[in-house]
């Protein structure tokens, strides 16, 4: 993918986190452009995956800020003061921003269809028959039209991840999360989690995906960034990135990787 | 998969079972034990079978249990909506409802439900008159407390917030257990509070909630027979103490009592396997689960072939 229009969807700038006074974020700048695939590695504990729970709010912000097309993340700014924003108006900008999370965290008392279904019907207000439509639409597009009456508990790990990916994407979100989508997958199941997320990428979607695989960072990642202690330490090309790292925890941290 | 086993059918073994002598022993000692109980059962004229068949259908009896029931039922579902509710606050962002809840919870679980009994019947000496209107100011209306609390209300306000402290705490347990995950997958989807709770947490909860729910209520039903506290006097105890005491045949009345308690206890057990089994769905309850709603109306459309054979996804046709 390199036809983005460049156009920022999501900026961070300035981004700290603290919980308590441990500093797990230290002033973290990041541009993704509408439609761009923007990878996230590092090692555990770097602070990759707060970074991105920070942009749909799950995380509060200590300092900085994060805007996702014209809204600024969590905030109202009036008069160069930021004021909270209400729940609600939370969850609206929640809406427009899927997420996809390490353990899937599909609803085990819903069907597979069922958990598609949930967030359109209940807080976009569609009807039931156009929610269903859709889901359907969605099952069939991560190949699981076959699974719809499913609960999560007869779906496999990649299944349930694909359920989830689906779920997201029934709210027609502007900009997908992925947090460790294939962390907790084995190996023969992580291939058609992330051939659905390369179909996703070449949509067009705009993507922010912290991951630990390399080979989809290369393949289908148009900007990789190396976050470590807390701070972004390299970002570029990922087929640069990858092939001749610039710093030298980036190297050490591939070295151990690849 | 079959690669390896399609050649001979296995030579299944066919080992000497272990020698349980204990259990047979225990077993011959407990059904020993049982033989004689039931023996005594016949055999004893002190049980006088023959005044339980004549009063196990008496008119003050069963309206007793009717009584019983209702109370049980009121108290439970009063007991149920405080419980949901101080189990919220329990969680709440606001100190206030935090605080509320767990003094309530102190409170009536901390005191005898005997004594509160006996508090609600006397409500009406304490407040003689319950009146609305301004706090220190001029009064809109007025009751007389006696004629709003009726012995049956006192019975189901003693019993009901009694209970609604132990409830609180078995909700808020159940609410705990639900993965915190769940939370974030039903707020990154943008869902608002209140939703999260009725739609995400609280039918995930009640996989844990209904089951001590379910001893509380059988408990409750054995508790109704407090209510003489208040005074109560129509229920089932009190019915056949009743009895018992006009005929002096105090043994045969309580196994009346006895057989009825025993007889609701039974089907209250049979509902809760029910609500059991509808919160258990996607956990313990699969079987019913790739049969999804519809898959009648469906079966009856004409779907061409492909379609036709997914069977495990009704759906599919109502494209």
């Amino acid at each position: 993918m390199t036809i983005t229009a460049e156009k920022p969807l999501v900026r961070i700038e300035g981004l700290h986190k603290f919980y308590g006074q441990h500093h797990v974020l230290r002033g973290i700048d990041l541009t993704v452009n509408q439609g761009e695939v923007s990878v996230v590695i590092g090692p555990s504990g770097s602070g990759k995956s707060t970074m991105l729970r920070c942009v749909n709010l799950l995380e509060s912000i200590s300092a900085g800020r994060i805007s996702v097309g014209d809204q600024l993340i969590g905030y109202r700014e009036v008069k160069g003061r930021l004021h909270d924003l209400k729940t609600k108006e939370i969850a609206a900008q929640r809406r427009e921003i899927g997420m996809v999370f390490q353990r899937f965290n599909l609803f085990p008392h819903k069907t597979a269809l069922q958990n598609i279904m949930e967030a359109p019907v209940q807080v976009k207000g569609q009807s039931r028959d156009a929610a269903r439509k859709r889901a359907l639409e969605l099952l069939d597009r991560v190949g699981l039209a076959d699974r719809a009456g499913h609960y999560p508990s007869q779906l496999s790990g990649g299944q349930q991840q694909r359920v989830a990916i689906a779920r997201a994407l029934a709210m027609d979100p502007e900009l997908m999360l992925f947090d460790e989508p294939t962390s907790a997958l084995d190996p023969e199941l992580v291939g058609d989690v992330l051939n659905v997320m390369k179909d996703l990428a070449k949509s067009g979607m705009t993507m922010i995906v912290v991951t630990h695989e390399i080979g989809f960072a290369r393949e289908v990642g148009d900007r990789l960034t190396f976050m470590d202690g807390g701070v972004v330490v390299e970002s570029g090309d990922p087929r640069e990135v990858l092939a001749n790292p610039q710093h030298a925890r980036t190297k050490e941290f591939l070295s151990r990787v690849l | 998969m079959k690669s390896q086993q399609d050649n001979a059918a296995p030579v299944l073994n066919k080992a000497v079972p272990v020698r349980h002598p204990g259990r047979w022993l225990s077993a011959v000692i407990i059904l020993g034990f049982l033989a004689v109980f039931l023996q005594s059962l016949v055999t004893n004229r002190n049980f006088r079978w023959d005044i339980v068949g004549t009063y196990i259908l008496d008119v003050k009896v069963v309206q007793g249990v009717g009584w019983t029931l209702l109370l049980t039922v009121a108290s439970m579902l009063l007991a149920i909506v405080l419980a949901i509710l101080l189990a919220f606050m329990r969680q709440s962002d606001n100190p206030v409802f935090r605080w509320s809840s767990w003094v309530w919870v102190w409170f009536f679980r901390g005191t005898p439900v005997y004594t509160q009994l006996v508090f609600w019947g006397l409500i009406s000496v304490l407040y003689p008159k319950i009146s609305a209107g301004v706090p220190f100011g001029p009064e809109l209306f007025s009751v007389d407390t006696s004629a709003l609390v009726t012995a049956t209300v006192a019975a189901i306000l003693g019993l009901g917030l009694n209970e609604s402290a132990y409830l609180a705490e078995i909700f808020r347990a159940g609410l705990k257990s639900v993965d915190r995950g769940q939370m974030e997958a039903a707020e990154a989807l943008g869902m608002g509070k209140t939703k999260i709770m009725w739609r995400i947490i609280l039918p995930q909860a009640m996989r844990v909630i209904v089951p001590p729910t379910g001893n509380e209520t059988i408990g409750m039903l054995k508790t109704t027979s407090l209510v003489l506290a208040v005074p109560f006097t129509l229920d089932l105890t009190f019915a056949t103490n009743t009895l018992a005491n006009r005929t002096y045949l105090p043994v045969p009345l309580l196994i009346v009592a006895a057989i009825w308690y025993l007889l609701i206890t039974s089907i209250l057990m049979v509902g809760q396997h029910f609500i059991e089994a509808y919160y258990g769905k996607g956990v313990d309850n699969l079987a019913p689960a790739a049969v999804a709603p519809g898959a009648a109306k469906a079966a009856g459309g004409g779907a061409d072939v492909k379609r036709s054979m997914q069977t495990d996804f009704p759906e599919e046709s109502a494209r």
